[in-house]
C-alpha cells in the first residue's frame, strides 16, 4: 500500500520495479533448474555478470541522487564503493582463516608475507558478519559526512567541490596502495573462500548474491524514490537550481546536501560490499579518479536526475564494456571517448530524455 | 703455462700446437737496456714485474718521487690492467683492446705487436692495496698538472686517504698554486695531516682551517681528533658543530631547491590550465594528455634528428607548442564551444575526449612507454661546494618554467589578444559590443593554452618516460595547483605550484614520498574548505559566480 503511493507517479519507476522482480525469479530458474545442455540455460558466469551489473546500477544511482537532485558533479562517488568494498573484502579475508597459503589462522596471508606479528586495530570485529555489514555502511557514511561537513559548511561549490572530491579519492588510492596501510598493498583483497559458511563457488551462493544485489537496488531505488518526493528531495532540487535563493528562503542548505550526500555514501558502500564477493577481488584500482568519471557517463547516458535513468545507462553501457572489451579491445576507449562527447552535445537528458523528447515534439 | 713438460705436450696435439703457435710469434728483440735515469729507477721498473706486492708498491713510490715522464700513463694503465710485460724478457707494454685485437705497445723499448690473444705476455698484477697507492701517487703526480680541473681532481683523491709522507709535497705544491679551489682543497688536505701528526699549536690552526670546510674527510679527522688539551678539545667540538650547522643549512638549500624544480614541473603543467580553466572557465581533463601530445612531440622530434640530440630539444619547444595548439583549437572548435557556461558538461565532455587521444596515441605509438634522451648539455650538475649540487636539467625546468611564465603575462598583459582574451572573460557581451570576436578570442586562447600544456610535455619528456598515461599522472596535480593559486590568477598559479613543490620535499624525508603526496592532497582539501577560492580570490565583479 505504502509502496503503491510511492510509485504512483512513477511508472517508469514501477517498470524497473517489475522487470527486477521477473529477473530474480527468471535467471535462478535458467540457472539451476534448466538442464546445462539447454540453449536457454543460463551459466553461473552471466549469473555474476548480471550481479555486477545490479550493483554498478546501484552505484549509479547513488551517484545520480547526488549530480541529478544535488547537482553536486561528484568526481569521488568510486571511493565509497571501494571502501565498501573493502570493509566487505576484509570480512571475507577473516572466513579464509586457516585455508590461506601460509595457514595463519588469524592473519591474512598478505601481513604473514610483510612478517607483521599482530593483526592492526582495525582489523578487530571484521571475522563477525553484522560488524563488516555494519562497516560497509559506517565507513563511507562517516568519510562522507566529514567531507560533506567540511565542504558545504564552507560552501565549496561547483568545479572546485569536483576537483577536492577527485582529489579525496586520489589520496585514497594512493594510501591503499601503501602496503603499510593494512589493506594488503597493490594486490588488494582477494582469493576469498566462503561467505556465512557458504562457498563462494557454489552456484547457488552465486545466485543469493545476484538475487541480493537485486533486492538491494529496489530497496534502493525505493528510498530514493521516498527521498527525492519527499520535501527533502524538493528542496534538494530547489538548491540544484538556485542555491543562494534557497538559502535566502530559510533552508539549511549544507545540512540537506550533508544528508542526502551520506545517504548516497552509503547506498555505494553496499553497491561495494555486493561487488566484491562476485568479482572475487578489490584492490585500489577501484579509487581511481577514472572509475569515478566512468561511473557519472552511466548516468549522463540513462539521463540524470530520473534515478531509474541512472540504472539503464550503467546496464547499458557496461553491457557494451562487457562486449567491446571482449571483441575489439582497441575500441572501447574510442567508444567510451566518443559516447562522453556525443552524449554531452546531444543528449543532455540521456537516452530517458530521448522518450521525452519525442512526447514533446508530437 | 710456464712450467709445462714436453712429454705432456706430446700426449696431448692441441697443447703442442698452442705450444708451436707461441714459439712462432716474433719474439721482441732482445737488446740492451736503455732505460733512461739512474740505477733506482731501473731496480724499480723492473720490480715492476716480480710478484711481491710490498716490492711493488715500494718501487711504485719511487717512481713517483723520480717521476719520469712515463710514470703516469704507466701508473694509470696499471689502475686499468693494461700494463704486461713480455715472458720473454720482462719488459712493459702498454695493451690496447682493438676489436678481436691486442696491440701491445712497448713502454720504453721493443717493438709494437699486434696479434689475436695475449699470448706471450703477463699482466702486471695488482691488488687493492697497491691500487689505492698508485691512486694516491698518481695524484701527487698530478699536483703539478698544468690543468687547474685535474689539480683539484687530485687533491679531492689525496683527501680521501691523507698520508703524513706527501705532506711536504703538498705544501710544496701549495706554493706553487693559483686557483683558489685547488688552494682550499690543499689547506683542507695539510690540516688533516697536521691534526693528527703536528704539535699543539699546528693542531690549533689545524682545527680552525679545518673548521671552514665541508668535506666529508674533515669532518672524519675531527671527529677522530684525540685532542691532547681540554682547550683543543673543545675548539674541535664547536668546529664539528659549526660544519654541521653549515651543512644542515646547505642540505636544506638542497631540499627547497628540489622542491623548486618539482614546482616547476607542478606550475608549468597548470599554468596551460589556468588560462583554460581560470580565464576560459573551461574544466579541461584532456589537459593532461595535451601534455602527452607535446611529450611525444619531443620524442618524434628526436627521431626526425638523431644525430642532433642537443638541439632537437630547441627545435621540440616551439613543435610541442604548434601541435598541442592546433590539437587544442581543434577541441574548442568541435566540442568545446558547444558547451560554454556549462562547466560540468564540458568536464565530461572533455574528459571522453582524453579518453580517444589516449587510445589514439596508444594506436599509433604502441602502449609502451618511449623515452627521450637527455641531450648532453642538461646532464651533469653545477657544483656549488663540497655538499651543494645543482643538477643542470633541474635548473632548466625552473628556468624554462620562469621563461614559460613570464612570456605568457606579456602575452595577457601587452598584446591585443591578451587584452581581448581578458574582456572576453570579464563580460563577454560588453566585449562583444565593441567589436571583439569572441568566438575567434575563444580557440586562440583555448589554443594558447593547450599549447603551454605542450610546453610542459616537453620537460615532463625529460623527466619521465613518454607514454600514454603520461597526462592522467598529472592532471589531478594540475588543478590542484589552479584550485589552491585561485583561479583566474597566473601570479597565483606560480606561487601555488612553487610552494606545493616546496612543501612535497619537504615533508618527504620523514613522510616519504607517497605519504607526502597524501599529506599535500589533505592539506589542499582543507585549505579550500578554508578559502573557497584559493590563495589568491579575485576580487569585483569577476568574482561573480
Amino acid at each position: 500500500m505504502l509502496l503503491m503511493n510511492i510509485l504512483k507517479n512513477d511508472r517508469p519507476g514501477v517498470w524497473l520495479l517489475a522487470t527486477l522482480l521477473v529477473v530474480s525469479i527468471v535467471v535462478p530458474v535458467l540457472n539451476l533448474l534448466v538442464a546445462e545442455s539447454s540453449i536457454f540455460h543460463l551459466s553461473t558466469y552471466t549469473v555474476t555478470l548480471l550481479g555486477k551489473y545490479l550493483t554498478y546500477a546501484l552505484l549509479a544511482l547513488a551517484a545520480d541522487l547526488v549530480w541529478g537532485y544535488l547537482g553536486i558533479l561528484t568526481l569521488g562517488h568510486a571511493a565509497f564503493f571501494a571502501l565498501g568494498g573493502y570493509a566487505m573484502g576484509m570480512y571475507l579475508m577473516r572466513q579464509i582463516g586457516e585455508r590461506g597459503v601460509y595457514g595463519d589462522p588469524v592473519l591474512p596471508d598478505f601481513m604473514v608475507f610483510l612478517n607483521w606479528q599482530e593483526l592492526p586495530w582495525f582489523w578487530f570485529g571484521f571475522d563477525q558478519f553484522w560488524f563488516a555489514a555494519l562497516m560497509v555502511m559506517v565507513v563511507p557514511g562517516i568519510l562522507a559526512y566529514v567531507f560533506g561537513y567540511l565542504a558545504f559548511r564552507s560552501r565549496v561549490t561547483g568545479v572546485y567541490l569536483s576537483i577536492i572530491t577527485q582529489a579525496m579519492t586520489y589520496a585514497l588510492m594512493l594510501a591503499f596502495f601503501r602496503n603499510e596501510m593494512g589493506f594488503g598493498g597493490n594486490n588488494g583483497l582477494t582469493d576469498f573462500k566462503d561467505i556465512l559458511g557458504f562457498d563462494l563457488r557454489a552456484d547457488s551462493t552465486r545466485i543469493a548474491l545476484f538475487l541480493a544485489s537485486a533486492a538491494a537496488l529496489a530497496i534502493g531505488y525505493v528510498l530514493s524514490r521516498i527521498i527525492v518526493s519527499s520535501r527533502l528531495g524538493l528542496a534538494s532540487v530547489a538548491i540544484r537550481d538556485a542555491e543562494s535563493r534557497s538559502r535566502f528562503c530559510g533552508y539549511r542548505v549544507e545540512n540537506i546536501k550533508l544528508w542526502v550526500f551520506v545517504f548516497s555514501a552509503i547506498m555505494a558502500g553496499v553497491a561495494g560490499a555486493l561487488y566484491v564477493p562476485q568479482v572475487g577481488i578489490i584492490n585500489p584500482g577501484e579509487f581511481s579518479p577514472l572509475n569515478s568519471i566512468e561511473l557519472l557517463i552511466w548516468v549522463a547516458i540513462g539521463g540524470r536526475g530520473t534515478l531509474y535513468g541512472a540504472v539503464i545507462g550503467a546496464m547499458l553501457v557496461n553491457y557494451s564494456k562487457t562486449y567491446f572489451t571482449a571483441a575489439l579491445p582497441e575500441m572501447w576507449l574510442y567508444a567510451l571517448g566518443a559516447l562522453f562527447i556525443l552524449v554531452t552535445l546531444y543528449l543532455p537528458k540521456g537516452i530517458v530524455g530521448l522518450r521525452n523528447m519525442r512526447r514533446e515534439k508530437t | 703455462m710456464s712450467p709445462f713438460s714436453i712429454a705432456a705436450l706430446v700426449k696431448k696435439p692441441i697443447s703442442l700446437l698452442l705450444f708451436l703457435c707461441i714459439i712462432s710469434i716474433p719474439a721482441p728483440q732482445v737488446m740492451a737496456e736503455e732505460i733512461p735515469g739512474n740505477n733506482l729507477l731501473d731496480d724499480a721498473w723492473k720490480t715492476l714485474s716480480s710478484k711481491n706486492y710490498n716490492n711493488k708498491a715500494k718501487a711504485l713510490e719511487t717512481i713517483a718521487r723520480q717521476n719520469p715522464p712515463q710514470a703516469l700513463a704507466v701508473m694509470k694503465a696499471m689502475l686499468e690492467g693494461q700494463l704486461y710485460y713480455s715472458k720473454h724478457n720482462k719488459a712493459l707494454y702498454f695493451l690496447q683492446e682493438t676489436g678481436e685485437h691486442y696491440t701491445f705497445s712497448p713502454v720504453f723499448y721493443g717493438e709494437q705487436i699486434s696479434q689475436k690473444n695475449r699470448r706471450g705476455f703477463k699482466k702486471v698484477k695488482v691488488n687493492n692495496r697497491l691500487r689505492s697507492t698508485i691512486r694516491q701517487l698518481l695524484a701527487v703526480i698530478q699536483l703539478k698538472h698544468k690543468d687547474a680541473d685535474i689539480r683539484l681532481a687530485a687533491a679531492q683523491e689525496l683527501l680521501k686517504n691523507p698520508d703524513l709522507s706527501a705532506s711536504h709535497l703538498i705544501e710544496k705544491a701549495a706554493k706553487n698554486e693559483t686557483d683558489s679551489r685547488v688552494i682550499t682543497t690543499m689547506r683542507t688536505l695539510l690540516a688533516v695531516i697536521q691534526i693528527e701528526n703536528g704539535n699543539e699549536t699546528e693542531q690549533r690552526s689545524a682545527i680552525e682551517t679545518l673548521s671552514q670546510s665541508l668535506n666529508s674527510s674533515a669532518m672524519n679527522a675531527l671527529r677522530n681528533y684525540q685532542a691532547p688539551t681540554e682547550a683543543l678539545k673543545n675548539a674541535a667540538l664547536s668546529a664539528i658543530k659549526k660544519i654541521n650547522d653549515k651543512r644542515d643549512l646547505y642540505a636544506k638549500a638542497e631540499t627547497v631547491f628540489f622542491g623548486l624544480s618539482l614546482g616547476s614541473v607542478l606550475a608549468l603543467s597548470a599554468i596551460g590550465l589556468a588560462i583554460t580553466f581560470g580565464v576560459m572557465g573551461v574544466i579541461n581533463m584532456a589537459h593532461g594528455e595535451l601534455m602527452m601530445i607535446g611529450a611525444y612531440t619531443t620524442y618524434v622530434v628526436q627521431l626526425l634528428m638523431p644525430n642532433n640530440i642537443g638541439a632537437s630539444i630547441l627545435v621540440a619547444i616551439p613543435a610541442a607548442f604548434i601541435v598541442s595548439g592546433l590539437v587544442g583549437v581543434a577541441i574548442e572548435r568541435s566540442v568545446i564551444r558547444h558547451l560554454y557556461g556549462r562547466p560540468l558538461e564540458t568536464l565530461l565532455a572533455t574528459f571522453g575526449v582524453s579518453l580517444v587521444l589516449q587510445q589514439m596515441v596508444r594506436t599509433i605509438f604502441s602502449p609502451l612507454n618511449r623515452s627521450v634522451e637527455t641531450p648532453e648539455w642538461m646532464s651533469g650538475a653545477w657544483q656549488i661546494n663540497e655538499v651543494l649540487a645543482l643538477t643542470w636539467n633541474r635548473l632548466y625546468i625552473i628556468l624554462f618554467c620562469l621563461a614559460v611564465f613570464a612570456a605568457l603575462i606579456m602575452v595577457m598583459k601587452k598584446t591585443t589578444l591578451g587584452l581581448q582574451v581578458r574582456a572576453v572573460s570579464q563580460n563577454r557581451t560588453m566585449a562583444r559590443a565593441m567589436g571583439v570576436r569572441s568566438t575567434w578570442v575563444d580557440a586562440l586562447t583555448f589554443g594558447l593554452g593547450s599549447g603551454i600544456a605542450g610546453l610542459a610535455g616537453v620537460a615532463l619528456s625529460l623527466l619521465t618516460n613518454v607514454g600514454p598515461n603520461l597526462g592522467q599522472a598529472y592532471i589531478i596535480d594540475s588543478f590542484m595547483v589552479v584550485v589552491f593559486g585561485g583561479v583566474g590568477n597566473l601570479w597565483g598559479t606560480l606561487v601555488a605550484g612553487m610552494s606545493l613543490g616546496v612543501i612535497n620535499k619537504l615533508i618527504e624525508p620523514w613522510a616519504g614520498a607517497v605519504l607526502a603526496k597524501i599529506l599535500v592532497l589533505i592539506f589542499i582539501i582543507l585549505f579550500i574548505q578554508k578559502r573557497p577560492k584559493g590563495l589568491f580570490p579575485q576580487r569585483g565583479r569577476a568574482a561573480e559566480d
